[in-house]
């Protein structure tokens, strides 16, 4: 950023201000103790639904028979959605020479993280028989999709960890140096983490290749865990599901979600960890403009996805197609698709909107769209098949979700969120040593 | 259990009857292993029977002699060998079904027998008569809908522990004792024939000490799928499934592709397959997903019932609700 050269005092005051600055929030905890209290209400919550759950089956929720994958799935394809961000910033920004996206890849990185992490257990809710998860394992189909995508999510979360730990490398050599009143574990997570750092020629070496190798790799697992996961439905032959474009229609609204979630991450850090001088107006805009394209490419394969249907009117897609653009489930389609989509769109083009309160509120909104979208995708089509739904009771037309299914679904969300909060508290959002060779500090005062 | 299965068989005819079901003796050095026959044939009266590579031959029927039926007794088999034997199926077998639309008119007693030999809920259908009318112009009708067995069946593809899966005779069975219950063929199946055991089954108690059997389902176990089994347990003894010999209305044929004859579960009458569905024009449903479905329809012409005058009612409310 800065070329001018600084002298070592400059430059090492510069510093011990970033290193300050960044690693203020790991030892102060402004309302901290409230947000424990609130996620370990709503994991409560969830650990007493899930075990009524296991004790009286999968009927305690909405699901029948007609709506066999209900509020679980959606929120797995959301979760998965959201996790897809890691690899957008990080990957295809960074690769691509983006320099802005520095002090944001560590909060992607740890919401990728989070978000994968749960996936999996998304799953593990959503099963009949939670006990025999390991038969995946044993007797596990390669024909599988399911198979499939245990694969990919697993192989996505492994390397989204890397490039979370590998980055944070030169930070834990600063931080151990100098948080030394942390407790006793946090110290010795910091101290195994740094690898022995000491900041030689060859360690940067090694450090900047096994990341770009990790950056190049993520790219593909990225884009095969949302493919796969429009899989699970593409690959069946129902109405509203049997798509060809689903693969990318997933990925390009992975995108929206993903780049929604970080805005919302970075106006939370940017305001509880004070962190104005690192995550500027700027970096805002920068989102802001990115969430216009990503929801420009959503935007055509939304079009893809529903026009070409929408036109033919094939019997099994027509009945499909009436009940989201004017039937019951008219309110949420349109809602998804104005909040999740055509909003995103538009307002960020105004530089107004991409100040960080109104794009912030952009960003929740959309998420709130993107969840809706895949609710919709999962759970209309299974209700009207192919074969009329006769001889069962009333309540089979239609999926309610239950008090307990919703309280696991928020769980799950919790549980995101908590290992998010874990990970910022624990480790810096922003990397120290990246911002600091940005603004021109040399890597000796850095490695001091 | 036992005593239901024995009072019921009372009322059933026997899936191919002696006589029907012939095996030939070796008397042209091939080794031919079974044959079908209609009733009318006599001794000294030659008959087509196939070799086990496939060959029509023809053989006299005094040469012929009842095949060797090896007898299990189910109830002796440990659980191993039940799923063992459950997951192979009938060597040499291809089952298939036809359904007359002519002749059914909703009696339902398919419905109740299926149901009560698998132990399942009032709502839980293997097989469902529907009431079928896809265009108000066109005549309603009821469509029994057992599972399809396909051949190319999208719920065993998609199974990720091979919980369900296709055998030798083409029967698509579940094996709820692996079964993880994430229900992927459920959302697969594009004739919703999947049903899921969402809460505690009816006899979980009473069942509970049953050894499993595979190829009836039974005991049923919450979390996991359950499904039409085309009666595996029936024709392991050479008995037509429940559902086709508890009708009172001649609608079902049930029988082996390779031997080319059907057996009417109501007349016992036995005709060849392929001739059922050439004079009849049977079908399939909906072909154009390319299932290939081992149950055939034959189309509702000249039906031997008028449809009920509610249910027509109740069909066009339906139509009304959904446009």
């Amino acid at each position: 950023m800065s070329s001018e050269k600084l002298t070592k005092e400059e430059a090492k005051s510069r510093f011990e201000k970033i290193v300050s600055d960044i690693t203020r929030p790991m030892t102060h905890h402004y309302g901290l103790n409230v947000w424990i209290f609130i996620l370990l209400m709503i994991l409560s919550l969830f650990g007493y639904a899930y075990f009524i759950q296991v004790r009286d089956g999968l009927g305690v929720t909405g699901m029948h028979d007609y709506a066999a994958w209900g509020m679980y799935i959606a929120n797995f394809v959301f979760f998965v959605a959201s996790a897809l961000i890691g690899m957008l910033i990080s990957a295809v920004l960074g690769l691509s020479g983006q320099k802005w996206i520095t002090p944001i890849t560590r909060i992607a990185e740890m919401i990728a993280v989070a978000f994968a992490m749960i996936a999996g257990l998304v799953i593990v809710f959503d099963m009949g028989r939670p006990d025999r998860v390991l038969n995946v394992f044993i007797h596990g189909r390669v024909q599988s999709p399911i198979v499939w995508d245990l694969t990919v999510v697993t192989t996505y979360t492994l390397i989204s960890t890397l490039l979370l730990v590998l980055p944070l490398i030169p930070d834990m050599a600063i931080i151990k140096k100098r948080l030394t009143n942390a407790p006793k574990w946090q110290m010795m997570i910091w101290n195994m983490l740094s690898l022995g750092w000491i900041g030689t020629p060859e360690q940067y070496k090694i450090l900047h290749r096994s990341i770009r190798a990790l950056l190049i790799l993520i790219v593909p697992v990225a884009l095969m865990i949302h493919t796969v996961t429009s899989w699970l439905f593409a690959m069946t032959p129902r109405a509203g599901w049997d798509s060809t474009v689903f693969g990318p229609y997933f990925v390009s609204g992975a995108f929206v979600t993903g780049v929604a979630g970080v805005i919302v991450a970075m106006y939370f850090f940017q305001k509880n960890y004070k962190l104005k001088d690192y995550i500027t107006d700027y970096h805002f805009s920068k989102m802001g403009q990115l969430f216009v394209l990503v929801a420009m490419v959503y935007m055509y394969f939304n079009f893809n996805e529903f026009l070409v249907p929408a036109y033919k009117m094939k019997s099994g897609d027509d009945h499909h197609i009436m009940t989201l653009f004017v039937g019951s489930w008219a309110g949420l389609f349109w809602f998804a698709q104005i909040f999740g989509n055509i909003i995103p769109m538009f307002l960020p083009i105004f530089k107004y909107f991409r100040k960080p309160m109104p794009l912030m509120i952009i960003a929740v909104l959309a998420i709130a769209g993107a969840w809706i979208k895949r609710y919709i995708i999962v759970i209309p089509g299974q209700l009207h098949p192919f074969l009329p739904v006769q001889n069962v009771p009333d309540s089979f037309h239609v999926y309610t979700p239950t008090g307990p299914e919703i309280a696991i679904t928020l769980g799950t969300i919790g549980m995101a969120i908590t290992i998010i909060t874990i990970l910022a508290k624990i480790f810096p959002v922003i990397p120290i040593w990246e911002v600091a060779e940005e603004k021109g500090i040399d890597k000796e005062t850095i490695n001091e | 259990m036992s005593d239901n299965k024995e009072k019921k068989s009372t009322s059933r005819r026997d899936f191919l009857k002696s006589g029907l079901f012939i095996g030939a003796a070796a008397t042209t050095g091939i080794g031919l292993f079974s044959s079908f026959t209609t009733p009318k044939e006599t001794k000294g009266e030659k008959v087509k029977v196939m070799t086990s590579d496939g060959n029509l031959v023809e053989v006299e029927v005094n040469k012929l002699e009842k095949p060797k039926v090896p007898k299990f007794d189910s109830a002796s088999l440990d659980l191993d060998e039940l799923q063992k034997r459950g997951r192979e199926g009938i060597a040499g077998k291809k089952w298939v079904m036809v359904i007359d639309l002519a002749k059914c008119r909703n009696a339902r007693k398919c419905m109740d027998a299926c149901q009560h030999a698998h132990h399942l809920k009032p709502e839980q259908h293997h097989i469902n008569v529907l009431q079928m009318q896809t265009d108000e112009n066109l005549a309603p009708y009821y469509m029994p809908k057992p599972c399809m067995h396909c051949d190319n069946s999208p719920c065993t593809k998609v199974c990720p522990v091979d919980a369900t899966f296709k055998r030798q005779d083409g029967v698509v069975l579940i094996d709820n004792e692996r079964c993880i219950g994430c229900r992927f063929c459920v959302a697969a199946c594009p004739y919703s024939a999947r049903v899921f055991n969402w809460s505690e089954t009816i006899d979980e108690k009473k069942d509970n000490n049953d050894t499993y059997d595979i190829e009836l389902n039974v005991p049923q176990k919450k979390g996991t799928i359950t499904k039409c089994l085309f009666s595996a347990d029936r024709l392991r003894e050479n008995k037509l499934p429940y559902c086709v010999s508890a009708c009172p209305n001649g609608t079902y044929w049930f029988g082996d592709r390779n031997e080319d004859a059907v057996t009417n579960g109501t007349t016992g009458e036995t005709v060849r397959f392929s001739e059922l569905i050439e004079k009849n024009s049977g079908y399939t449903l909906m072909p154009e997903l390319g299932t290939k479905p081992s149950v055939y329809y034959l189309p509702a012409k000249d039906r031997v019932f008028d449809f009920d005058e509610e249910d027509k009612k109740r069909l066009e409310e339906e139509r009304h609700h959904n446009h």
